[in-house]
């Protein structure tokens, strides 16, 4: 039994649950039939708030979210999860072992989690993972939790996508930078340092605060990210970052910054799918006789170098578009 | 278009065991399918209710325990009182024949694999169900 784009919106916004799940089934596998209740969707989007959740692998980046999402659920807010788990590259399986770690939410309807695998997509997101964000801000999710690949240093991809970025890190023998290095440090709006109970756990927080301290471009009326420390399993430390989440899109609100933020994701998400087209057409362009076929050949022949190459594929794209 | 095989294996009842079941996730994670794993101690209304949410082709039971006929009964259950029914549901670990020939022809399950099974036939089994869809 197949629904209708048309059907799947009409059920979600319902709240069916099901519907929810086969339009990001759609969504995952780039069908075309989900772009008609995307379509409907978007202007039911943009009421939740986004929170990313990245680190470093084995920092409980799930406990912490499955901690969250239950003091959400204990103030009575719905809560939608995304956890994306890196795909193979070689043979495009994954093994999402997310739930494991949250098995507490499961049998709450008002919790939705949904695993997903990375396939192919680099910067520790999916390329589907922005319209699955639309799709659960539309179903009506109070927070949606995006969770990374845990990798450390390239998984920034999810500041452009959320609202509030809480990078976590756990005390590791002195090396506990090594996993906020250049990029991650400027993407966090709030750190979190995890297994706090851990031996070297105070001087993480002390070194992360000068890191942030002496961060170049922070000025007066900037957001200052806090450290937080937590000890997910036991659940302490969640009152005290949920209050700094709130802060945060407290701040940005008054600031302004929900709007301008708003706007970057949705440059974002345009460049991203505009980068996919464009792409697919060069792809296409390249294999016809006469046009890209024939360049590639002349490249070969030492006749014409990469980048005029490239300009004349350009030049072909634009006229063909053009007419 | 690029669909993937979703499958989500789960443990359910009061089963301590799921070295057999991880082998068999890391067979099909291999052969290309995205596998979700439960967690150990799953009640079936919890397993179902993430079954629907992670909308997958494939609901994967491995049972130790012995309640076997306890449990599946009423995951096939919930499963049809969801709309769900669709979703094919194999199981695996310790099920006599007898248990399995029922759990078949009364309540729906579509294969039992016995202790010994090649994750090979698994992973053929689901590839052909899939590709009849």
């Amino acid at each position: 039994m197949k629904d209708s784009p048309n059907d799947l919106y009409q059920k979600l916004l319902k709240g069916d649950r099901r519907a929810a799940a086969r339009l990001i089934t759609l969504v995952e596998n780039a069908d075309p039939s989900a772009r008609q209740a995307l379509k409907m969707l978007h202007r039911h989007s943009g009421g939740g708030h986004i929170v990313g959740m990245t680190g470093s692998p084995g920092s409980g980046k799930s406990t912490l979210t499955c901690r969250l999402a239950r003091h959400y659920r204990d103030e009575d807010r719905s809560v939608g999860i995304i956890c994306v788990d890196p795909s193979s590259p070689f043979t495009g399986g994954a093994l999402l072992g997310d739930r494991v770690r949250m098995q507490e939410l499961s049998g709450d309807p008002e919790v939705f989690i949904r695993s997903m695998g990375s396939r192919g997509a680099l910067g520790g997101l999916s390329v589907a993972t922005n319209d699955v964000i639309n799709i659960l801000d539309a179903f009506g999710k109070d927070v949606i939790i995006v969770e990374t690949v845990g990798a450390g240093q390239v998984e920034i991809e999810v500041v452009k996508y959320t609202h509030t970025c809480i990078v976590v890190t756990m005390p590791g023998g002195g090396d506990e930078i090594q996993a906020i290095k250049a990029g991650i440090l400027e993407i966090g709006d709030i750190f979190v340092v995890n297994k706090s109970d851990r031996d070297g756990a105070p001087r993480a927080v002390a070194d992360l605060e000068m890191m942030l301290e002496t961060k170049p471009g922070t000025s007066e009326e900037a957001w200052k990210p806090p450290v937080i420390t937590t000890m997910a399993l036991a659940g302490e430390g969640i009152d005290e970052l949920a209050a700094a989440i709130s802060a945060h899109r407290g701040f940005l609100v008054e600031s302004g910054l929900l709007e301008e933020k708003t706007v970057q994701r949705m440059r974002a998400e345009l460049l991203e799918i505009l980068n996919l087209k464009v792409s697919r057409a060069a792809e296409n362009a390249l294999e016809e006789e006469g046009v890209g076929a024939e360049l590639v050949r002349r490249m070969a022949d030492r006749e014409i170098d990469p980048h005029s190459a490239a300009d004349e594929v350009v030049e072909y794209l634009l006229k063909r578009a053009g007419r | 278009m690029d669909k993937k095989i979703r499958v989500f294996l789960a443990k359910p009842g009061l089963d301590g065991h799921d070295r057999g079941v991880l082998i068999v996730g890391q067979a099909l994670r291999d052969a290309g399918m995205e596998v979700i794993y439960s967690g150990l101690k799953q009640t079936p209304e919890n397993l179902v209710e993430a079954a629907l949410q992670e909308d997958v082709d494939i609901l994967g039971l491995s049972i130790l325990s012995g309640a076997h006929m306890a449990l599946i009964p009423r995951i096939m259950e919930l499963l049809r009182e969801s709309d769900a029914g669709d979703v094919t549901v194999i199981a695996g670990g310790v099920i006599p024949n007898d248990d399995a020939e029922v759990l078949v022809a009364e309540h729906g399950v579509a294969r039992v694999f016995g202790p010994g099974t090649d994750t090979r036939e698994i992973v053929a089994f689901i590839r052909e169900r899939e590709e009849r869809r």
